[in-house]
């Protein structure tokens, strides 16, 4: 029934830990039950991408790990507040590219003199120097998100976050995009739970592949992904085991439409 | 190893030239400066076409003897000769003085008014519910109807006239700072709150930035509002004490029968609430529908 933020001193097993979670929302015909005990483990550093049809709550499930929303049922525990990248840049439009990254500083508490120096060496990181003045709607959907993610990484958490941060791209800047997170997510660190409902994406980037099965969302199946990285999306590997995480995804699907 | 160490930095040059290539060919091409020439012809020539066509129509009017009555209708020179008189006796400037005075600082009070009264009825249930119908009820309520009770509670002097601003303008700048705030975007307010940015921190980053649009929006129609009441009081309650702002310029006109006079007043009238806006709002709002990508040129 609680979200809890452990500080990051304590002993550091998981970056987020979900012990039995449930939620319900209240839906025409009563109560309607969205995910279904749902236990999972991040370790840190680990990379997990969440894969399921529409229907599976991985966003509501998202929602809950950043604590906008709180389970009805089980626990969560993370290191500090989880930074969340979404579908949209959510870029906030009356600020630069460098004040928006400037923001999540100043609301962390950095002190104002080191706010600049940071967002530009956070801008660099997402290869966007000399972007720091530059206003939303002059950047491309590609530097958007990638403006998007300095920002969530200036939150400085131990865990990333990522709502289909990008289906809403073309699929070349998706390609350099998965390219840029997999060197960030190398470079910091950091673990990142990472939800999409593309299978190739899913392997692609993950170390981890949770399965979940649809209304309500239930933890299908797993897969360790040993492919090494550097990846690309049309690997003979990588392809080989979307073919079969596919057919998986499909079965469940398929349960759907019997009854 | 060393072999994948090659590999994986002749990729990382690979994906560092086509993001370069794709940021270039994606990011907006931003043209500069419109040219002079470009805006004169566009902007500044139609309005001035359009005046001289007025002043043509009015003075063949005059000049084919269609209305042959200077107590109707004043030749466009006799009313010029007006403003020529006023001019040269100095009290062109108070006039116009008397009224941008009120109506400027009427405005400010109804901003200061207004502002915390929109944020209270955009974000509290209990107080929306309980005044927000009235509050934009209101702005369909002509202000002349508030001069009679606003004279008979404060008598003839300035906290009238103030008074009558107030309860023109106060409603439009609150209902824009409303509109504005229910239009804020869920996602950014999610976004503000997983930074971070939540009660007040959350109003002050997020939810006021993001309102400012239609916050200006109700700006402009307040000032409008204040403009238009103002007018209303100063032409109904007129007194020595109070000065001769426009309004009380237009009545003397009508007690004298002098149509040029009240010509005078109407074009300066209509020429204030233009200036003001072309001068303070138009280009506040541009501006901050510019930076926010808002403004597309056409």
């Amino acid at each position: 029934m609680s979200t809890t933020y452990v500080k990051a001193a304590e002993s550091v097993e998981h970056a987020a830990r979900l012990e039995h979670v449930s939620k319900s929302f209240a839906g025409p015909g009563g109560q309607q039950l969205v995910l279904d005990d749902i236990s999972l483990d991040v370790a840190p550093g680990e990379f997990v991408t969440l894969l399921g049809a529409s229907g599976c709550g991985k966003s509501t499930l998202l929602n809950l790990v950043a604590g906008l929303d709180k389970p009805s049922a089980g626990s969560i525990t993370t290191h500090g507040r989880p930074a969340l990248m979404f579908q949209e840049h959510a870029l906030f439009p009356w600020l630069t590219a460098g004040k928006n990254i400037e923001l999540a500083l100043k609301l962390r508490g950095v002190p104002k003199s080191d706010r600049r120096g940071r967002a530009e060496q956070l801008l660099e990181l997402v290869r966007l120097k000399g972007s720091y003045g530059k206003r939303v709607h002059e950047l491309s959907g590609g530097m958007r998100q990638r403006v998007a993610m300095a920002r969530a990484l200036a939150q400085d958490s131990q865990l990333l976050l990522m709502d289909e941060p990008f289906a809403a791209l073309d699929a070349i800047t998706r390609d350099l995009l998965h390219d840029e997170l997999t060197r960030i997510w190398e470079e910091t660190g950091l673990s990142v739970l990472f939800v999409t409902h593309n299978v190739r994406e899913a392997v692609r980037l993950a170390q981890r592949v949770v399965l979940l099965s649809s209304r309500p969302g239930r933890v299908a199946r797993e897969w360790q992904v040993d492919i090494p990285q550097p990846r690309r999306i049309e690997d003979a590997p990588v392809a080989e085991l979307s073919l079969e995480i596919t057919e998986v995804l499909r079965g469940e699907i398929r349960r759907h439409g019997q009854h | 190893m060393a072999s994948t160490e090659t590999t994986k930095t002749s990729a990382l040059r690979d994906v560092m030239s086509v993001e370069a290539g794709l940021d270039a060919l994606e990011a907006g091409v931003t043209g500069g400066r419109t040219p002079f020439r470009q805006t004169f012809g566009n902007k500044i020539l139609p309005p001035i076409v359009a005046t001289l066509v007025v002043l043509a129509v009015w003075q063949a009017l005059i000049s084919f003897k269609i209305v042959d009555d200077p107590t109707r209708l004043p030749s466009p020179a006799d009313v010029g000769s007006e403003f020529k008189r006023a001019w040269l006796e100095g009290t062109l400037l108070d006039y116009i003085w008397t009224s941008v005075s009120r109506g400027l600082l009427g405005f400010l009070f109804a901003l200061a008014i207004g502002t915390p009264l929109g944020l209270v009825v955009a974000r509290v249930k209990f107080v929306r519910a309980a005044i927000g119908p009235v509050l934009s009820g209101l702005q369909s309520l002509p202000s002349v109807a508030w001069v009679p009770p606003a004279v008979i509670w404060l008598g003839l002097n300035n906290s009238m006239m103030y008074a009558v601003i107030l309860l023109g303008a106060v409603p439009s700048i609150a209902n824009g700072l409303v509109s504005g705030i229910d239009q804020v975007p869920p996602l950014f307010l999610r976004a503000g709150r997983t930074m971070g940015a939540t009660g007040l921190k959350g109003a002050w980053h997020i939810v006021l930035p993001a309102a400012l649009p239609g916050y200006l929006a109700g700006l402009k129609q307040g000032w409008a509002f204040s403009w238009r009441s103002l007018m209303a009081a100063e032409i109904i309650a007129s007194s020595p004490d109070l000065g001769i702002g426009l309004g009380a310029l237009l009545e003397n006109g009508r007690n004298a029968s002098s149509m040029s006079m009240v010509f005078e007043a109407i074009f300066l009238i209509l020429f204030v609430g233009i200036a003001i806006d072309l001068l303070i709002f138009s280009p506040l709002e541009r501006w901050v529908l510019r930076s926010r990508g808002l403004l597309v040129k056409s």
